[in-house]
């Protein structure tokens, strides 16, 4: 390798030597001089970048024992559906992220320009940028579990449902099943045959813990004797603790469910009647036609508290990694466009405003196009970052929506060395990225050549 | 009591080397390997490694040999793969992974057991164990330690309030009218923790060699029945009779395995029964706030269709790098009861070995685990161990994700059995 780059010159040389024999001389001096402090920089970039390089390229050609099998990897990592997603994935986290994050930064840059205190702010929305990615995956994988109990996001917003909605006393509570009644598909349990007025009705209720019951709910009592405008009736945990009994019958230890709405419904659906429970579960609805109704507890006795947005399922599971991404990087955008912002010559910005230019128009004309340099490079930088996003999609989504946050870094390392033990395939997963990130490469270094000739 | 078990075993393995001399024809007499220094290695290492090296010193103290003990952690492929590259391997590995064993022994890297060792290990193992360590034909490994995956948990304190009995739990109709207790009383019946989908591979494994049997469960391993098979059907629906229910705690697949131990043994448990390995107990040991053999208890993964007691559990496998006299006295050393009985009352061993007098070990659960392991009919290594890792051992692909997947939508057998069966033939292939 290291003779390969150094043919040329040496050719250049020899010419030069036929007509200017002592400039020959000084030249190949030169040269080996040159060579002499380049040899460690050679030697370094040739193990540590050419040489797994081109080992990564023959590696692709390969099966998993080292066979040559020609272009089957690259074929199945086209077809393999897993691959597909985490393509996909790639293009929309390319799309998204540095967008964002630089119009972010942007805007923080802008306005902390005005504020006081600038370093301050500017110092807490940098800071994510000192947490690894680990840790901050770690960290936004418990803020967005699903479990109020355990993820902050959810809990934030379960509170403020519940404080709109409201929560009943037995939101776990389901009928007992062939005992009459039975869950309507609006939440609420009915009897499933119409009750005659005179008569009574009881509702054998399970799934109520033991410890849940009210203080004051009592032993169940039978439903006492109805009037000729009445319904009565029971609502009732249907289990006696630590076990025993009959299934759907009052009997001693069963308790009572109190406060429990009741209403006599009409064939319509219509509310006729409507009572609560007492502390021994009983009930009586009065003023009835003659005629028979089907009883109710209507749902509203048995709302569940609200139990959060599902961040880490295979649906949101990309926008939420993507947030901990911007999260860590508008950060970085930020510092960068504000030190663009800083050496920005503040008089053609007074110029712009003394010709009578708004501030929107001061920022469109002039801040921006001149930021555009240093936009393009955080832009840029970004871009490359986001194709090789690993740690925080490695980290964050739990295992069954894995397969739907993948990208091709992560799928890369599955199959070679987490488990699918083919580092043919991931061979050719890591060249694609490669050739994925070439182009912004190359955008990237020709934009330093054209900084250093200006 | 330590002191006792030895004076015990002494004279036995003293007879035992005798026996070793005399089929040894020109072995020192009596067994005796003073001088003689033998390198043995194992995954283990603390508390575990302190209580090996305790059985190895009965055996130095017995034969006057020294055994050197060393750890390879978790690297035991590697590392051994290193050394006999080396040219340099350690007389006898304690190996974790049957595959490995079988590498090293078509390998011709290690040696089969010698008459002294077979006959040890024929008389104090069950031929399940003695089949797992033989390849081609012939035994190589010598089972020191096992596990045993077909351990029910449950929160007895759950199980008293909702009156359900785990005596009335030892078929799968009576286990699921367990859990209908327990969702009664307002606790889930059961929490599974899928979130990478390994539980669930456990979860199948003790189905299915209860539903289609020991030969057909190797078949299904080898990948000589393909997925699609009626008995692959027959587990699933089983899977289904519970998965499709509302016993399942619900959000299994993004509860982790040890938050799904929480569910059921935290401060404020919120299921009933939790099912996997022997090493739950230390999960639950680790959380503190509930007590096994006090309100932790197990029992057996219930039978299906009146199958006979079954066991899907793991080892780990002792094997021989040379049939030199003292390598092979140590492997026969170690198929002896009395070996494991050293490490056994310590706690943290349970021994697959038949004659291990089980009341030594330190308490009822560990007992019962290894009762279960020694007694059942059928015993056989964890299924997805045994496949090629890109099959069964892979986060997010093939047999962990096809789970999961089947767990979310359990109405969906046939589907399911499609998506494992496209995954082992390009598993199996590669």
């Amino acid at each position: 390798m290291t003779s390969v780059s150094v043919a040329p010159p040496v050719t250049a040389a020899r010419r030069g030597g036929a007509s200017h024999p002592s400039g020959a001389a000084r030249k190949r001096r030169t040269f080996v001089v040159a060579l002499a402090f380049l040899a460690p920089a050679l030697v370094l970039l040739g193990a540590l970048v050419v040489y797994p390089i081109v080992f990564t390229l023959i590696r692709s050609f390969q099966d998993n024992s080292g066979a040559f099998v020609g272009g089957t990897n690259y074929l199945e990592m086209f077809t393999n559906q897993s691959t597909f997603t985490a393509i996909r994935n790639n293009v929309i986290w390319v799309v998204v992220a540095p967008i964002v994050c630089t119009v972010l930064g942007l805007i923080f840059a802008v306005l902390m320009d005005r504020i006081k205190w600038q370093t301050a702010f500017k110092l807490i929305v940098f800071m994510p940028m000192a947490i690894s990615m680990l840790a901050a995956g770690v960290i936004f994988r418990t803020m967005f579990q699903q479990d109020p109990e355990l993820g902050v996001v959810n809990a934030a917003i379960t509170a403020t449902q519940d404080a709109v909605g409201g929560t009943s006393a037995f939101p776990s509570a389901k009928a007992r099943p062939d005992s009459g009644i039975a869950a309507t598909p609006d939440g609420a349990i009915a009897t499933e045959d119409a009750v005659d007025v005179g008569d009574s009705a009881i509702f054998p209720l399970t799934g109520i813990r033991a410890g849940d019951l009210p203080a004051s709910a009592t032993q169940v009592e039978d439903p006492s004797s109805a009037g000729n405008d009445e319904i009565t009736g029971a609502v009732f945990s249907d289990v006696i603790r630590g076990g025993g009994g009959t299934p759907g019958v009052i009997e001693d230890g069963k308790f009572g469910l109190p406060g429990v709405t009741v209403q006599a419904l009409s064939d319509t659906g219509t509310v006729l009647a409507s009572a609560v429970t007492d502390d021994t579960g009983r009930f009586t609805l009065s003023g009835l036609d003659p005629g028979s109704y089907t009883l109710s507890l209507p749902a509203s006795n048995f709302t569940a508290g609200a139990t959060g947005i599902d961040w880490l399922g295979p649906q949101l599971i990309t926008p939420v990694v993507i947030l901990s991404y911007v999260w860590i990087w508008a950060g970085f955008a930020m510092i960068m466009i504000a030190s663009g912002l800083s050496a920005i010559d503040r008089s053609l910005l007074e110029a712009a405003r003394m010709d009578g230019a708004n501030e929107w128009n001061v920022f469109r004309r002039i801040t921006a196009p001149l930021l555009m340099p240093v936009l393009v490079v955080v832009f840029v930088t970004l871009i490359i970052n986001v194709l090789k996003i690993f740690d925080l999609v490695y980290v964050i989504p739990p295992g069954a929506s894995k397969p739907d946050a993948n990208v091709i870094a992560v799928e890369m390392w599955t199959v070679s060395f987490g488990g699918g033990n083919d580092q043919g395939l991931g061979s050719a997963l890591a060249i694609l990225l490669l050739v994925l990130v070439l182009p912004s490469m190359i955008i990237n270094v020709r934009r330093f050549r054209q900084d250093k000739n200006r | 009591m330590k002191r006792r078990s030895i004076l015990i075993a002494a004279p036995v393995a003293v007879a035992a080397m005798a026996l070793a001399g005399c089929a040894g024809g020109g072995a020192p007499s009596g067994g005796d390997f003073a001088g003689t220094t033998l390198e043995i290695e194992a995954t283990w290492s603390g508390a575990e490694q302190e209580n090996f090296e305790l059985v190895l010193g009965l055996f130095e103290e017995q034969t006057g040999a020294t055994v050197n003990y060393t750890s390879f952690g978790d690297q035991g492929a590697t590392t051994i793969g290193t050394q006999i590259e080396g040219g340099n391997p350690p007389d006898i590995a304690v190996v974790g992974q049957p595959a490995l064993m079988q590498q090293l022994a078509t390998d011709g890297n290690i040696v089969p057991l010698g008459d002294d060792a077979l006959a040890a290990v024929e008389e104090n193992f069950s031929q399940s164990w003695v089949d797992l360590a033989t390849v081609d034909g012939d035994v190589y490994g010598v089972y020191f330690k096992a596990a045993n995956k077909s351990t029910m948990w449950y929160n007895a304190d759950i199980w008293d309030e909702a009156g359900a009995s785990a005596d009335a739990a030892t078929d799968w109709d009576g286990f699921l009218e367990q859990l209908q207790l327990i969702s009664d009383a307002g606790y889930s019946g059961i929490s599974i923790g899928a979130d990478v989908g390994w539980p669930l591979t456990d979860w199948f494994e003790n189905v299915y060699l209860r539903t289609a049997g020991p030969e057909m469960y190797d078949q299904l391993t080898n990948h000589e029945i393909p997925w699609t098979d009626p008995s692959v059907t027959e587990a699933l629906d089983v899977l289904a009779t519970l998965w499709g229910t509302d016993l399942v705690e619900p959000g299994a697949d993004q509860r982790t395995f040890g938050e799904s131990v929480t569910e059921v043994f935290g401060a404020d448990p919120k299921a009933g029964t939790v099912y996997e390995g022997d090493f739950v107990s230390g999960v639950i040991a680790d959380d503190g706030n509930s007590t096994v053999g006090e309100n932790a208890l197990f029992f057996d993964f219930p039978s299906v269709n009146g199958s006979a007691g079954a066991v899907v559990g793991g080892g780990d496998v002792a094997v021989a790098f040379n049939d030199e006299a003292a390598t092979q006295a140590l492997m026969a050393f170690l198929a002896s009861p009395e070996a494991a009985e050293q490490w056994v009352p310590n706690g943290g061993l349970t021994s697959p070995n038949n004659n291990v007098d089980t009341s030594l070990y330190p308490d009822d659960i560990s007992r019962q685990i290894a009762e279960a392991l020694t007694g059942a009919e059928a015993f056989r290594f964890d299924m997805s161990d045994l496949t090629p890792s890109a099959f069964g051992g892979t986060t997010g692909q093939g047999f962990w994700q096809i789970m999961i997947e089947f767990l979310q939508n359990p109405s969906d057998v046939a589907g399911a059995q499609e998506k494992l069966e496209a995954a082992a033939v390009s598993a199996y292939a590669g």
